[in-house]
């Protein structure tokens, strides 16, 4: 926060107080360790739902730091070796063989990739239950976006390094996907492939990406987010500002300092998200084929189309979205309007803090219009994911259409129905 | 409101009625019967690795089933000569591709691909390797229950004896081979549990290991919930 300017470190006399005292005449390390920890003063009513923003923070190091040691054995190269096998999918499998704790770095970073989107939709689905995208924090909220469209391309490509027949064919789906724009599609397509199909090429600048230019831009984003939330302060169940009611000292009568009250609630938080997420590393790293995918074990074969080319699951909403235009309205081709609402549907949630126009924030004090459509929303999110994991059918087609229109009809109309909504008043204080 | 969440829910649910279904066997257990999975090993090395590579396993990982070394040099080791080796195998691919059409697939990770809604891989490998029959339309004459029109012929007729497409798609052995049918069927047993454990060695180590983290969590969560407890005492 903004505060007044932090008193500069004394030392207590100790070696290691005069060291601190040495750092912090050069460097702002108490303002930094107030601002964002001991003197930020968070709300006290913060409950399960609050867990979600550390916990995306921490599996984000864990893709680090095993992307990291991956990274030194992993081999981008799509050629065959000896034995026929394309040399970027049998390095994986000398990582998972031959690597001391290969499997376990390479399973971390897999389940890593799932639990990441898993993390990031309920806090997502968090800030939408307490309205934590609404003014002051629409900028959090944007970076926030930002971050999840970084996700995407990181996980994007990241999933085409193993080089198995659902990384390749997958990569190939999307990226023919650019070559729907008109005019300069076909280009376009060659441009991001570097080639006339998905090849080395791919592979070798897909690499780049994923492992430095989107790691880099993330967590750029990610100090941006927290640094946007630290200025304007955390929202809270109740969606009411602690920072008017301050106390004789300045400080909201509601909340209570980051550290050490937050940090040692997280690590609770933590301890239980790694029991979960140690169950699917140790007894199910295949997440039953939805996190990694049967397929996938076979080697890349451009010659060799799968039956079913079905994205991972947390894509399989905007896949569904995509699928789902199948008429040429105006003079546009089907397959464009498809990429179109697929990306409208990911760029539609930058503006949610204007398209709503509740006097209240949280759920808990907003009438039965916004409740009924956020839960048909969350529905549809769910039936778009799972039928983006399906092959078509005309009723599938017909079911995700109708989810499709609802998607967009929760955003479009939500500036009707959340000034419509009879709200409850919100309370003075929080309300624990 | 409730009715309308119900019925969309229920939606999806109609439209995934149509599917084909695919029937498979269960595959037995042999993760941790050490001289099935041996037995496994030594019918694969016989019988597949002279087409087939296993080319990220090494032979002397076969110490995981309970081989020494000494035992894999004197009995297993054909395809190479260093015990440090991975089962590759001499036969070119280009020439193996004009031979059968294409070139035999690398089974290192087979029982891992071949996993499906209809059932795990060792199931499918299970059903596949006693699902051949006689089919003189096939440039081999052989045919296959679960992979139609497959290029490999039925390399183990021999113990297998032929089965031939009965009525009402059912097989039928016409010619008895050298094993029992419920000989066979273990022996595949042992092939596949083989097969399987090729594909993830370590994964009785890791679900061994999974137990010991999840118990280290366990006291974890306790001591970690008393801090977040004793801290927040004064918080009202």
């Amino acid at each position: 926060m903004a505060a007044a300017k932090v008193e500069k470190y004394k030392s207590d006399g100790t070696a290691v107080g005069g060291l601190l005292e040495w750092v912090d005449a050069r460097f702002p390390l108490m303002s930094l360790w107030n601002d964002h920890l001991a003197k930020y003063y968070a709300p006290k009513n913060f409950n399960f739902w609050y867990f979600f923003g550390s916990l995306a923070l921490m599996v984000l190091v864990i893709q680090i730091v095993t992307g990291v040691f991956l990274v030194m054995h992993y081999k981008p190269d799509a050629s065959l070796n000896t034995s026929g096998v394309p040399v970027a999918f049998a390095s994986v499998e000398y990582i998972m063989r031959d690597v001391p704790w290969g499997w376990l770095i390479r399973y971390l970073h897999s389940t890593g990739a799932s639990a990441f989107f898993i993390v990031v939709y309920l806090h997502m689905f968090r800030g939408m239950l307490y309205g934590s995208y609404r003014k002051p924090r629409e900028l959090v909220w944007i970076f926030g976006v930002l971050i999840f469209l970084c996700l995407m391309a990181e996980a994007f490509m990241g999933y085409l390094l193993p080089w198995g027949q659902m990384s390749y064919w997958g990569a190939q789906v999307i990226v023919n996907l650019f070559t729907a724009i008109p005019f300069i599609g076909p280009e376009l397509g060659v441009w991001i492939r570097g080639d006339f199909v998905i090849s080395d090429a791919t592979l070798n600048r897909f690499f780049s990406f994923h492992v430095i230019a989107v790691p880099l831009v993330l967590v750029g984003l990610v100090a941006a987010h927290i640094m946007a939330l630290h200025e304007v302060g955390s929202n809270n169940p109740d969606g009411v500002e602690i920072k008017k009611k301050k106390g004789g000292d300045g400080i909201p009568l509601d909340g209570i300092p980051f550290h050490p009250y937050y940090t040692v609630k997280d690590i609770v938080g933590v301890v239980v998200f790694l029991m979960v997420f140690s169950i699917i590393v140790f007894f199910a790293p295949e997440g039953g084929g939805y996190f990694l995918e049967f397929n996938n074990f076979f080697p890349a074969d451009p010659m060799v189309t799968p039956p079913h080319i079905a994205p991972v699951w947390y894509f399989t909403p905007y896949y569904s979205i995509l699928r789902a235009n199948t008429v040429n309205f105006f003079w546009l081709d089907a397959k464009l309007w498809g990429v179109i609402f697929m990306g409208l549907g990911v760029m539609i949630f930058f503006f949610l803090p204007w398209l709503d126009r509740s006097p209240v924030k949280s759920i808990r004090y907003r009438g039965p219009l916004y409740k009924g459509a956020l839960a048909i929303f969350v529905v549809c999110f769910f039936i778009l994911g799972y039928l983006g994991m399906l092959a078509p059918t005309p009723g599938r087609t017909l079911v995700s259409q109708i989810c499709t229109i609802i998607y967009f009809a929760f955003f479009l109309l939500m500036p009707i129905y959340t000034s419509l909504d009879k709200c409850k008043a919100e309370p003075e204080r929080v309300t624990g | 409101m409730k009715k309308l969440l119900f019925a969309l829910l229920c939606a999806p649910l109609l439209a995934l009625a149509a599917g084909a279904e695919l029937h498979l066997d269960k595959a037995p257990d042999r993760s941790r019967d050490f001289p099935a999975l041996q037995n496994g090993a030594k019918i694969f090395i016989n019988y597949c690795l002279n087409c087939h590579s296993a080319s990220y396993f090494r032979y002397n990982r076969l110490a995981d089933i309970g081989l020494t070394e000494q035992q894999i040099k004197d009995n297993l080791l054909f395809a190479s000569d260093k015990v440090g080796e991975t089962m590759t195998i001499a036969m070119r691919r280009a020439d193996a591709k004009q031979w059968f059409g294409a070139a035999p697939p690398d089974l290192t990770v087979i029982a891992r691909a071949r996993a499906s809604e209809f059932g795990s891989g060792a199931d499918w490998l299970y059903t596949y390797l006693r699902g051949f029959y006689r089919d003189d339309a096939r440039p081999t004459g052989w045919n296959n229950t679960v992979f139609a029109n497959v290029g490999m012929p039925h390399v183990l007729w021999e113990l297998q004896g032929e089965q031939e497409m009965g009525a009402g798609h059912k097989l039928e052995l016409v010619k008895p081979g050298k094993l029992k049918p419920e000989e066979y069927d273990a022996m595949v047993g042992d092939l596949v549990g083989f097969l399987n454990h090729v594909g993830e060695p370590m994964a009785t180590f890791r679900k061994e290991l999974g137990v010991v983290v999840l118990i280290f969590l366990a006291v974890l969560f306790v001591f970690s919930y008393a801090l977040k407890r004793e801290y927040w005492k004064d918080i009202h």
